[in-house]
């Protein structure tokens, strides 16, 4: 039997700006994976609780208020912690305050553990195509 | 006196055999003896000449064993390693739950253990080893892996696993035929976020009674006595806690420190909630137990006196001859001060002592940018708002300024990111007996309180 993957998506933090993961959960669903969607206002422990509980296989993370660093510092570790060292861990928003380099943003937050760091405004179908050749490369999608 | 009323505590250190004599009725202590400590040869020894001259002093004739009890932290006390997976959780989560069973955590592995790992624990040849990793339902892996290691070991410690409960079928299976000793606890880090420690430090205890006095001929103890029931360091954070929450009937101080400074360490036990006391401060990491005790193993004012001179010149309060002379009179590990030079130089040693333990046993203040302005994260406790210290430990007890010493773990303006108290009431334990209130609690909580509020003198 050929294995729908599950994705996890949610705001994180005290972040209430939802939209984005509303319209991306609608995107992952039209393109066939299993999605549960935690909404805004989502702890960085719940998407734990929850990929643990649901055997998901990538977490795809917004942040739109500039606490981002501050919410997923350790976040990997205790990943790796809850058994989820393999899950893929997606983060997109407005990650950084002030003027800064995108690519400095990147560099951080993939320093903290992230597999793919995309910048507040992306093209879902790309986001959608990275999701699937990263879970074909750990072997958690055929075809 | 009514001899029925009196209870004899004992404390096997590593220098000294200490003894305290309570009288139960009179809710006082009647007096305290000490004499070198003889656990090399025959702990029996040193605990005839104690006995021997609390029997002469106070006059009474036959004790029944039962009412004679002691804590050890003789024989290098409980030295302890601490196996976990991730370095800030089940591996920190671990040497928690170790240090507050009253260990010395010689060392503590994360991730999985290499070869090279197993003989640097086979070198120290600690006297428990704890294995965590993974919360419950969470990593197995390295767990097993870890558990597999540990099998193959030369070292034959017992084993507390205290980690991913899911795990634990496997390692049963896998000590099953190798004749060591495995217990099993409570994950120390069952879920992200959440510390339990209680259930790992009451089954360390357990097997430092059964099997570690045993090992390192502290049991001998029990031809005289009846038990040698916990670490020291267990037995004055037992008091502690007492003293901070009080009985049924006998209300406790509130939350407190304890600073015990001694010759090879210097602890610090908080009985402290530990929560931000200032609106728009996070707190980030490991949740911080009630009862935290660190221990500064770097930080002993006989052991370490290269160390603290160090940091007494960094500090720029020390002459370059003052560092020569303390190094040449305290050569040996015993070594009391004679004169008024050498209290001096103890004053200097445990000044430092308990001003770095204490900076680094409470928390800090980090800053950093929000959307909004600056963000305040906590690390670690809070305790600022804590008004009572207690000072116990040889250097300061029988400091000639005991209050200038202790002082030093208070709020510095210089340091205004460390969490160290503000405004607290000193005090010190004068009959150097807090640990004898540990033991006594286990029988008479409210009679060991009632003597620790009595014996603890306020310091201006």
């Amino acid at each position: 039997m050929k294995k729908v993957p599950t994705i996890i998506t949610g705001t994180v933090g005290e972040d209430s700006h939802s939209i984005g993961t509303r319209l991306l959960s609608r995107v992952l669903r039209d393109n066939g994976f299993k999605v549960v969607e935690l909404g805004g206002l989502t702890p960085p422990e719940e998407f734990i609780h929850v990929a643990k509980e649901t055997d998901a296989d990538a977490i795809l993370m917004s942040s739109l208020y500039g606490m981002a660093e501050i919410d997923l510092t350790g976040f990997k570790e205790a990943c790796v912690e809850a058994g989820l060292q393999d899950v893929l861990l997606y983060l997109g928003g407005y990650l950084m305050v002030g003027r800064h380099d995108w690519n400095e943003a990147e560099t951080r937050f993939k320093a903290l553990g992230f597999d793919r760091v995309y910048p507040p405004e992306i093209d879902l179908d790309k986001a959608i195509e990275d999701l699937r050749s990263d879970l074909r490369a750990r072997g958690r999608m055929q075809g | 006196m009514d001899e029925r009323n009196l209870r004899l505590l004992i404390d096997f250190g590593s220098t000294f055999t200490k003894l305290v004599v309570v009288d139960l009725n009179k809710e006082e202590i009647v007096q305290r003896y000490q004499a070198p400590s003889t656990v090399d040869k025959d702990i029996t020894v040193g605990l005839k000449q104690v006995l021997g001259q609390a029997q002469e002093g106070i006059g009474f004739k036959n004790l029944p064993k039962e009412d004679m009890v002691a804590c050890s932290s003789a024989a290098g006390g409980l030295r302890m390693i601490s196996v976990g997976l991730v370095p800030s959780l089940s591996c920190e989560a671990g040497v928690r739950a170790a240090l507050g069973a009253g260990a010395k955590v010689v060392r503590s592995f994360s991730y999985e253990l290499t070869l090279l790992d197993l003989a640097e624990i086979e070198e120290i040849s600690p006297d428990i080893i704890l294995l965590a990793g993974g919360t419950d339902g969470g990593n197995k892996k390295v767990i097993l892996h870890n558990a597999e290691r540990l099998v193959h070991a030369s070292c034959k410690a017992p084993v507390v696993v205290a980690g991913n409960k899911d795990a634990q079928d496997e390692i049963t299976s896998l000590f099953s035929s190798s004749g060591r000793m495995i217990t099993f606890a409570q994950n120390v880090m069952p879920d992200i976020g959440t510390l339990n420690v209680d259930s790992c430090r009451e089954v360390i205890r357990q097997i430092f009674i059964s099997h570690i006095t045993k090992a390192k001929g502290i049991d001998k103890a029990k031809e005289l006595i009846n038990e040698v029931i916990m670490p020291t360091p267990t037995a004055v954070m037992t008091a502690a806690k007492l003293l901070a929450g009080g009985v049924d009937g006998e209300e406790g101080l509130g939350e407190l420190l304890v600073v015990d400074v001694g010759g090879a360490t210097t602890d610090v036990h908080s009985i402290a909630k530990g929560y931000p006391t200032h609106s728009g401060v996070m707190s980030k990491g490991l949740p911080e137990p009630y009862e935290k005790r660190t221990v500064e193993a770097d930080l002993g004012v006989r052991h370490n006196i290269d160390t603290l001179l160090e940091y007494a010149k960094m500090a720029g309060n020390l002459a370059e001859e003052m560092h020569e002379e303390i190094k040449s009179r305290f050569t040996s590990l015993s070594k009391l001060p004679e004169n008024d030079l050498e209290f001096q130089m103890d004053h200097i040693l445990a000044g430092v002592a308990v001003d770095i333990a204490g900076e680094r046993h409470c928390g800090k203040i980090k800053m950093m940018a929000g959307p909004f302005g600056e963000v305040l994260i906590q690390d670690g406790k809070d305790l600022s708002e804590v008004k009572h210290i207690i000072g116990t430990g040889g250097p300061l007890v029988f400091a000639k300024e005991p209050a200038k010493i202790l002082q030093k773990i208070l709020y510095r303006n210089d340091s205004p990111h460390v969490l160290k108290p503000k405004e607290a009431q000193l005090y010190l334990d004068r009959m150097y007996s807090l640990y004898a209130m540990g033991l006594l609690a286990q029988t008479e909580p409210k009679k060991a309180l009632r003597i620790m509020k009595k014996l603890l003198s306020p310091l201006s």
